[in-house]
């Protein structure tokens, strides 16, 4: 798409930013609602000079999209809750070989096939811990087209510059929502481009515990396993170089946890100067809940809104500076409840309340208000 | 049969130097699997050798299971490690992000035809070009000796007292999937498989050998106890190399040629299978139907 204004669903927002990107690559298995990304993709690739692949399953998508990155490929898959499933052990392999790549999740109401094509928002403990073993995601919560647009660039820039999977969990309704979109000029929007590991670098054979990404081909015999593994790919089985890697991977995502910080990436604040009450949420949920605050202002509450634009790494020190003066917070999210357990972790000073839908359906802006209004009564 | 020997004047330290990381190797005494990569070892050599391709574009892609150890750590190139059953399709990832890559493909008769057959069929049908060497040594031996489905029927494993499937006939399923160049050997036939493996890089479009091994540790008892009887004689040959005395097993009977190969045919428990090159032809790949697709859209909307 050329640059400029645009009136465009979240999926194909998600789509022509990953091409903005420079992904030329996507392996996708037809899921609803994660479908307008993967039919944009195929049309926009061979465009491009890239490969669309549809495979015969999610676990042989995320396969494939790892050994594309390792061919030297900036490359995506995109899904919904039953394909985020089986992705998941390819995707502790995609963090453990520190392979730069995009998942995104269209989240829709489940468990198992559940309300198909319907919205939810319960897949997000799923990102944080959905494969086994321990791994430090990084995870963009898009609420808006626009932002399906640019969080999936983020999510490249991030993957790229930290050598890591990195997911956007968004959801059914962002997904098949049209909006404006707003298409930057090329160049005009930040695109991180992989560093590459060459035979120059210093000590070129550890290739795992930095940076830089090398690649198939070149000639520099890489060991690339999913097995524990010294810094030069070696298998082994030693606590100290297993330990070595998995603080490492928290690390990164400490780190990228700064950078979101730094990018202004990690939260939204908005109106909570004097409020002593907060609304938080993230995705689609955070659009009714902050109409929501919206209009209790309006009637004269003093609400503040809060908007988580990563889940993960939860950006926990800024939110207890964010919360340091409020007594009661709201959490609005599509499921039973369940970023609710983490600001509660956090603000351990605040009344925390959860305000959960599993409907397949946002919530009503009213349904919020009243929860909220109920409390400020009492 | 007149040709050369293009390993004559080189020496096991030459191939170990050139084309093997120096690491210990993983392999149970008498295993199959050494033999498999000394001839995959040989026919690099020798495509090498011959400038049919260079070292730095081979990428080795394995599983999981012992299949998967001949490769990585030990080949001496670029190599990818996956995860259970999945090999296929991180090469299907990496052959199309990088057309210029020869991929060649390790996987097992657990990994690719139990967890990962989906995968295998799909490959074929796509005709993408790779070489997949499924290491069929008839069960699970890293995880001691569980069925797997090439498993002979009514033989005893560790999980079954008498295994109560039908095994598959690999090369069938593969020909039904559409494979362009299918072949079966066993370890037994060593020449043949260093010339097959040579043949299945070159081949352009999706190749398939399935090479029957001997587990010393696993299946080699199975196949004894169904020999019958042993004599003290045999039965001390047997406790002393069970690989060398399943590899007995793994040696058939010739009968005529096909596509420029020997064929054999042997019988392993009540199975009788052929040895040989079954399919050589081409068609187009995958990659080009793919890069066929580039201009058919107009550029921007």
């Amino acid at each position: 798409m050329k640059a400029g204004l645009h009136f465009v669903d979240g999926g194909t927002a998600c789509a022509e930013g990953a091409i903005y990107a420079g992904c030329r690559f996507f392996a996708g298995y037809p899921i609803t609602p994660a479908t307008s990304i993967v039919e944009w993709m195929a049309k926009r690739l061979p465009q491009k000079k890239g490969y669309y692949l549809q495979m015969e399953d999610e676990i042989a998508s995320i396969a494939a999209i790892i050994g594309a990155s390792w061919a030297g490929g900036k490359a995506m898959t995109a899904t919904s809750g039953p394909g985020f499933s089986l992705m998941q052990e390819n995707l502790g392999y995609a963090y453990l070989t520190e392979t730069p790549l995009v998942v995104v999740d269209a989240q829709r109401s489940g468990p198992s096939t559940g309300q198909a094509t319907m919205p939810g928002q319960q897949d997000i403990m799923q990102a944080r811990y959905g494969t086994h073993g321990d791994v430090a995601p990084i995870a963009f919560c898009p609420w808006s087209v626009q932002e399906m647009f640019e969080f999936t660039i983020h999510a490249f820039n991030y993957a790229e510059r930290f050598r890591t999977p990195t997911l956007v969990m968004t959801d059914g309704e962002i997904s098949y929502m049209r909006e404006a979109l707003q298409i930057p000029k090329s160049g005009e929007f930040p695109v991180i481009d992989r560093q590459r590991l060459t035979k120059k670098h210093s000590s070129p054979d550890e290739i795992f515990l930095r940076y830089e990404m090398p690649r198939f081909g070149d000639g520099m015999n890489l060991l690339v396993t999913g097995s524990a593994h010294r810094p030069t790919g070696v298998r082994d089985y030693t606590p100290h170089f297993h330990r070595a890697t998995i603080n490492w991977l928290f690390e990164k995502s400490r780190q990228a946890g700064v950078a979101l910080n730094a990018e202004g990436l990690d939260v939204d604040v908005l109106h909570l100067d004097s409020a002593s009450t907060a609304v938080l949420s993230f995705g689609a949920s955070a659009r009714p809940a902050y109409q929501a605050v919206l209009t209790a202002r309006k009637n004269g509450s003093d609400v503040g809104f809060v908007r988580l634009k990563t889940l993960w790494p939860l950006p926990e020190q800024r939110l207890l500076e964010v919360f340091a003066n409020v007594q009661r917070i709201f959490v609005v999210e599509m499921n039973m409840g369940m970023m609710v357990n983490e600001i509660a972790r956090i603000a351990k000073h605040a009344t925390v309340v959860s305000i959960p839908k599993v409907a397949g359906e946002v919530h009503q802006s009213s349904e919020i208000l009243d929860r909220i209004m109920e409390d400020e009564s009492v | 049969m007149t040709q050369p020997n293009p390993s004559i004047g080189k020496s096991q330290r030459y191939y170990r130097e050139t084309y093997l990381r120096n690491l210990p190797s993983a392999f149970c005494a008498g295993c199959g699997n050494g033999t498999i990569l000394n001839a995959f070892v040989r026919a690099v050599d020798e495509l090498i050798t011959a400038k049919e391709l260079k070292q730095q574009d081979i990428l080795a892609i394995s599983g999981i299971g012992c299949s998967a150890w001949i490769p990585s750590p030990h080949f001496r190139g670029d190599t990818l490690h996956t995860t259970h059953g999945r090999p296929i399709a991180f090469a299907t990832g990496a052959k199309v992000m990088n057309p210029k890559l020869n991929v060649v493909v390790f996987t097992g008769d657990g990994d690719g035809a139990a967890i990962g057959g989906n995968h295998l069929i799909h490959a074929a049908r796509r005709n993408i070009p790779m070489t997949v060497i499924l290491v069929n040594n008839l069960n699970y031996g890293m995880t001691g000796g569980q069925s797997a489905p090439t498993t002979p029927l009514h033989v005893q494993t560790s999980t079954y007292p008498q295994h109560p499937e039908a095994p598959f006939d690999l090369t069938r399923l593969v020909e039904g999937a559409g494979a362009s160049f299918i072949a079966r050997w066993t370890t037994f036939y060593v020449d043949e498989l260093i010339r097959t493996i040579k043949d299945a890089m070159l081949h352009p479009g999706f190749a398939f050998i399935e090479i029957i091994a001997q587990c010393p540790t696993y299946a080699a008892r199975f196949l004894t106890e169904y020999q019958g009887t042993l004599s003290p004689d045999e039965r001390e040959q047997y406790r002393r190399h069970p690989g060398a005395w399943m590899l007995k097993a793994l040696k058939g009977k010739k009968k005529g040629e096909a596509l420029g190969y020997p064929r054999y045919q042997l019988t392993l428990k009540d199975t009788l299978m052929e040895l040989g090159i079954f399919k050589r032809e081409q068609r187009p790949t995958l990659i080009d139907h793919l890069q066929g697709l580039w201009g058919l859209t107009e550029v921007d909307k």
